[in-house]
């Protein structure tokens, strides 16, 4: 589009502030990981690296820290062979209802955290009689991960020509040896991705992640929450958070990279090549 | 048997079809809409006054209470209109980003902003939160840097809710307006500016129009995620928003909770309707 000199200035800097809008608080926080102080009193006092180890040191931290991990895990897993089952069905088959499917796994992300958090609650303590834990943790996560993993595999198998699996098929292999030698090879970095992305957004997870676990237990961002208002932590909080940005933005990156190598070799349908958007995009 | 098994699947479409669907349809239909369907009818129990257990009968006393006590109803009225404003905000703060994204910069500049406007998305969300609980304290960044010009920060409260909302969800709203954007052909403009039409009337005539149902898609999850959320009020704010009192409910009153949590939901699927007749769908 023609724009004046002066618009396109105006543009620019308007770029520019509401990126530093985005990046400032991140920095800050950052910043005030190293700080030497214990307040969050501007400017820091010093700069100082005690913190990182007493921050690994704090067995509070480490143990949601486990915690964390183990939910997130869990959940990739089973929001992998959720979200790989349904997009095989979606891509490669018509049905009654096909449709449906995408809206299907998009509405626990869709709809507003809590609402969920408390579906969740409720069934299983009201209906269920099942008690608040880890396991109610996992299922709460897969539900609202399994849109990623679909996603990127629809978005996959809508690229891969389906040529090479009928070309199998009248070799004569069967529908278990076309998907482990033709098509699983094909989605391999697509359910990467998928897993990369589930992974990070259950680990920090907080609004349904405190509707759905059990009383004694602590996830990362739970243990953070529940220490923001002990001023003595502050400083470890300053450290955790660093940690946690780190640990969930690293993942995604990856993700990323996965999916715009393949991506930049093939148009897709709609003729143009798919930017790293879809890779990373919102649900 | 894998062999067998493998033959009939292959022979019989539909139950591959079937036995691709079972897990993930079972779990998300029997285990999620379910659930969603158990809140619709908690919310329509009551909790003895005296025993504190959960009568299963019929009733409509949560709604009214939640209908006649002024709280209930100043919580309602406050996280709706906080949803609104900062959805305002958000598609005026997106919407030149996403117009530079898609229509003025070069390619390698695009895949940069791209990945430099995602990345934070994914960068814990109560980290976020806190990051702007601690700029906004009192002795915080943002009054160090006001001090010199004689104002001060808003601190906690409404306005600090509004604000780091509005930062929160930024990226969701970017990105589909940024995809949105991309979709009209530099053609369209072209013809707009060979007919005579100034950058501001291509933009009102054209551009405009054209990227609206992107704009009102990004505004479904500013919306929603707004009306969802209740560490944020809690982080930088005294005030209720309907998530805190869902989540103070849930262990002593949980029908009350699944009654007033019937309020977000039933906001977001008017708000889902009007989105779809506005062609929202196709952007998300």
């Amino acid at each position: 589009m023609r724009l004046s000199r002066r618009s396109q200035w105006f543009l620019r800097a308007g770029v520019g502030l509401t990126l530093a809008f985005i990046y400032i608080p991140l920095i800050v926080i950052l910043i005030y990981a190293f700080n030497a102080g214990k307040t969050l009193e501007w400017p820091p006092d010093g700069l100082t690296l005690d913190w990182f180890q007493k921050a690994v040191e704090n067995s509070g931290a480490r143990d949601a820290f486990v915690t964390s991990i183990k939910a997130a895990l869990a959940a990739t897993a089973i929001a992998i062979l959720l979200g790989t089952l349904a997009s095989l069905a979606v891509s490669r088959h018509r049905f009654f209802g096909r449709e449906t499917i995408s809206f299907l796994v998009l509405i626990p992300i869709a709809l507003p955290g809590i609402v969920t958090g408390i579906a969740i609650n409720d069934t299983f303590t009201q209906v269920l009689g099942v008690d608040l834990s880890l396991f109610t943790v996992i299922v709460g996560h897969a539900t609202f991960c399994i849109v990623l993993v679909y996603n990127n595999v629809v978005a996959r198998l809508r690229r891969v020509s389906t040529s090479l699996e009928e070309a199998s098929a009248d070799l004569g292999a069967d529908s278990w040896q076309t998907f482990r030698l033709v098509t699983f090879p094909s989605l391999r970095t697509a359910l990467v991705a998928g897993a990369l992305l589930a992974f990070a957004l259950s680990f920090d997870e907080i609004i349904v992640t405190r509707f759905t676990i059990g009383a004694e237990l602590e996830t990362l961002p739970i243990w953070i929450y529940n220490n923001l208002f002990r001023s003595n932590q502050l400083p470890i909080i300053n450290v955790v958070a660093v940690l946690v940005i780190v640990i969930s933005v690293i993942p995604v990156y990856f993700a990323n990279r996965l999916t715009r190598e393949v991506g930049g070799a093939a148009p897709t349908a709609r003729g143009r090549a798919p930017t790293e958007a879809e890779a990373i995009a919102v649900p | 048997m894998g062999r067998r098994l493998s033959d009939l699947f292959h022979s019989h479409p539909r139950l591959q079809v079937g036995g691709l669907l079972a897990g993930p349809v079972g779990w998300l239909v029997i285990g999620y809409i379910g659930s969603l369907v158990v809140i619709l009818i908690t919310a329509f129990w009551q909790v003895n006054a005296l025993s504190g257990e959960v009568e299963q009968t019929f009733t409509l006393d949560n709604f009214q209470t939640l209908v006649d006590e002024p709280v209930y109803r100043s919580i309602a009225g406050r996280t709706i209109a906080i949803a609104a404003l900062v959805t305002i905000t958000d598609a005026l703060l997106a919407f030149p980003i996403a117009f530079y994204m898609a229509k003025v910069a070069s390619s390698r500049m695009k895949a940069v902003l791209v990945v430099a406007v995602l990345l934070p998305l994914w960068a814990s969300y109560l980290v976020k939160v806190y990051a702007w609980r601690t700029i906004l304290s009192s002795g915080g960044i943002l009054n160090e840097f006001l001090d010199p010009f004689g104002v001060s920060g808003p601190g906690y409260g409404n306005v600090a809710v509004w604000l780091v909302m509005s930062y929160l969800w930024l990226p969701f709203m970017i990105i589909p307006i940024y995809a949105g954007l991309e979709r009209i052909p530099d053609s369209v403009i072209s013809a707009s500016e060979d007919l005579g039409a100034s950058p501001m009337t291509t933009f009102r005539r054209v551009i405009l129009p054209l990227a609206f149902p992107a704009v009102v898609a990004g505004s479904i999850f500013t919306f929603s995620l707004t009306l969802g959320d209740y560490i944020t009020p809690a982080l930088v704010s005294n005030n209720q928003f309907i998530g805190n009192v869902v989540y103070n409910n849930i262990v002593n009153n949980q029908p009350l909770a699944s009654a007033f949590v019937m309020v977000p939901v039933a906001v977001m699927i008017i708000y889902l309707l009007i989105a779809r007749r506005l062609g929202a769908f196709e952007h998300l």
